[in-house]
């Protein structure tokens, strides 16, 4: 198994290989470059390095600016105050112009832990969704991090990509395909299909352990990218197991658990339910606490997977 | 363009953009009215631009960050060349590449689409920082609008303007004193701006916004190794002598009798 480390630090260390490998790639952010990690290219490529001090909305709309000079920007700071607070700056300098800017936001979710429900952004995902045009990465592990930055710079338009904090293990593999818009299979199952995406996988997959033990088959599937959605893929999983289970560090309103009953309202008949943050706010705790605290456990996981197909 | 000339197309821009609003029945006359010498000082005295080659890499740019003004800046782009004259006339309309507020995406030259208050100096901001990334030696214009300077990201892009040193930026502010709900003072004062810049650690000068020599002059105007700002005193609704400086006509169509006097008044013709 490859190297466990925070999928940020994944970030940090890929910007500076492609700071090497493309001199077109610069790098913005808003005075959180040693908590973002886009320290590391701020040092190796000082020239192409940008901090806007803490002023999130003008680097946005200062992205665009680099966008439209033929650059590639990638803006980092915390999810929620690129997402959150810079959102407008977000829809109208870059997404309605299909700007080329790549925001890679960090600290997202409940994952960010002890500073509390001010930082945690459970809604980055519904926010990023609603824009046409916005790719949408949920990388769950370093090695998938990596590969989600580097399919972002091969993308000619917005693309979002949401980097936990937490260290993580690998739970993919070096040779695991990551087409952007094609979830991954990583465990076959006919009873309930479990559609997870970032720090949930590892959660998944060990509710399909859980599963296995009582006899219940859960696949396990990978949705690394939430826009667009591998359609395709819900559809298929739900008629082969005829029950979907969603799992998400996000509030259930307008993340990959909305995405998903989109997908099925109307197209398919499978029993369905959501795991993730059912609308309230973060707060202060260890991260593996609020993960408890709020379902987002393999334990719940299962819970619910049980309950759909009993 | 001699004086005279200049003055002339000045009328001349001014009865394309009432024939606009006036056609579309919607649209912003006001402040339109008001950057008619600021935009003809730039594309008919300063920069360099190709109206057949729009997206020429080492052109100057122009971000009209009011682009509620847009009309004005169709204006003059139709007048260049950038796109047919008749164009002008289906501003708004559902086909047309002219939006309600500028689009990039859409219309040859203009470069960065706003409409959205703050954003477009703060995207100018980034195209100069970029031009000296790129070691390019292309300026950088804004024009933003006195109401438009109430947006605290007008002042997250001067802070990073001159952090930088953007010496390749301008930043012009279209002063006419008034808004959609009264005068920046009634609504919002926005104090001594030129001071406020000067303090950010701007070049700045003031200058009559309906003289274009005199905004010639600032535009030429050393930078000293900053970001500079052009204080443009202007009247909203200039031209136009029952519009001027009155902040109803900020938002407001004119009707078949006001757009028959505004024409009358300024004396030229509209056709084609």
């Amino acid at each position: 198994m490859a190297e466990s480390k925070s999928l940020r630090v994944a970030y940090g260390e890929t910007l500076v290989e492609l700071g090497a490998e493309n001199d077109k790639i610069v790098v913005l952010d808003a005075d959180l470059a040693h908590a973002t990690m886009t320290n590391g290219f701020a040092g190796q490529y000082p020239e192409r390095f940008f901090n806007f001090g803490i002023a999130e909305a003008n680097m946005m709309c200062a992205a665009a600016g680099f966008a439209h000079s033929g650059l590639i920007p990638f803006c980092s700071t915390f999810a929620l105050f690129g997402a959150g607070r810079a959102y407008e700056q977000i829809r109208n300098s870059i997404s309605y112009v299909n700007a080329n800017v790549k925001l890679a936001l960090s600290h997202s979710g409940l994952c960010v832990g002890e500073d509390g429900g001010s930082h945690q952004s459970i809604e980055d995902i519904a926010l990023m969704r609603v824009l046409p045009g916005m790719t949408i990465f949920v990388p769950c592990d370093p090695i998938e991090t990596q590969k989600a930055v580097r399919a972002a710079v091969e993308i000619n338009g917005p693309v979002y990509i949401r980097v936990a904090r937490p260290v993580c293990d690998c739970v993919t593999e070096e040779d695991t395909p990551f087409i952007p818009g094609k979830a991954n299979i990583m465990r076959d199952g006919s009873d309930v299909a479990i559609l997870a995406t970032g720090l949930m996988i590892p959660e998944a997959l060990k509710a399909a352990d859980l599963l296995a033990d009582e006899g219940i088959k859960a696949a396990v599937v990978n949705f690394h990218t939430i826009k667009p959605l591998d359609a395709d893929c819900v559809l298929k999983m739900a008629e082969q197991c005829g029950a979907v289970v969603t799992a998400e560090e996000h509030s259930i309103i307008g993340g990959v658990g909305s995405a998903v009953a989109e997908v099925l309202a109307g197209n398919s008949n499978a029993k369905f339910a959501r795991v993730g943050v059912n609308d309230k706010f973060g707060k202060s705790g260890k991260p593996a606490d609020l993960f408890k605290a709020y379902g987002l456990t393999a334990e719940n996981i299962a819970a619910n997977c049980k309950k759909l197909i009993k | 363009m001699n004086i005279a000339q200049q003055q002339e197309k000045a009328k001349q821009l001014r009865a394309d953009i009432l024939k606009m609003l006036y056609t579309c029945q919607s649209g912003h006359p006001g402040g339109s009215l008001s950057c008619v010498e600021m935009l003809m000082a730039l594309y008919y005295n300063t920069i360099k631009v190709d109206p057949k080659n729009p997206r020429w890499e080492d052109r100057d740019r122009v971000v009209l960050s009011k682009g509620h003004a847009c009309p004005a800046l169709y204006a003059v782009l139709a007048d260049m060349g950038f796109f047919p004259r008749e164009d002008l006339w289906d501003l708004r309309q559902i086909n047309s590449h002219l939006q309600g507020h500028p689009d990039c995406t859409k219309t040859p030259g203009v470069d960065v689409n706003t409409g959205s208050l703050g954003q477009g100096v703060s995207i100018a901001g980034g195209l100069a920082m970029a031009a000296k990334l790129k070691k390019k030696a292309y300026q950088i214009y804004a024009i933003i609008g006195d109401g438009e300077a109430q947006e605290g990201l007008v002042w997250e892009a001067a802070m990073s303007a001159a952090h930088y040193k953007l010496d390749n930026l301008t930043v012009m502010l279209d002063h006419n004193g008034l808004q959609i709900d009264g005068s920046n003072d009634e609504v919002m004062s926005i104090g001594d701006i030129v001071k406020k810049y000067e303090s950010f650690g701007f070049e700045c000068i003031t200058v009559d916004g309906h003289d274009i020599q005199a905004i010639v002059g600032a535009i030429e105007a050393p930078h000293n190794g900053k970001p500079k700002f052009i204080c443009c005193q202007t009247h909203k609704g200039h031209g136009v002598s029952f519009m001027s400086d009155q902040y109803g006509w900020h938002g407001k169509a004119p009707s078949k009798d006001d757009y028959e006097r505004a024409i009358k008044e300024l004396g030229v013709a509209v056709n084609g």
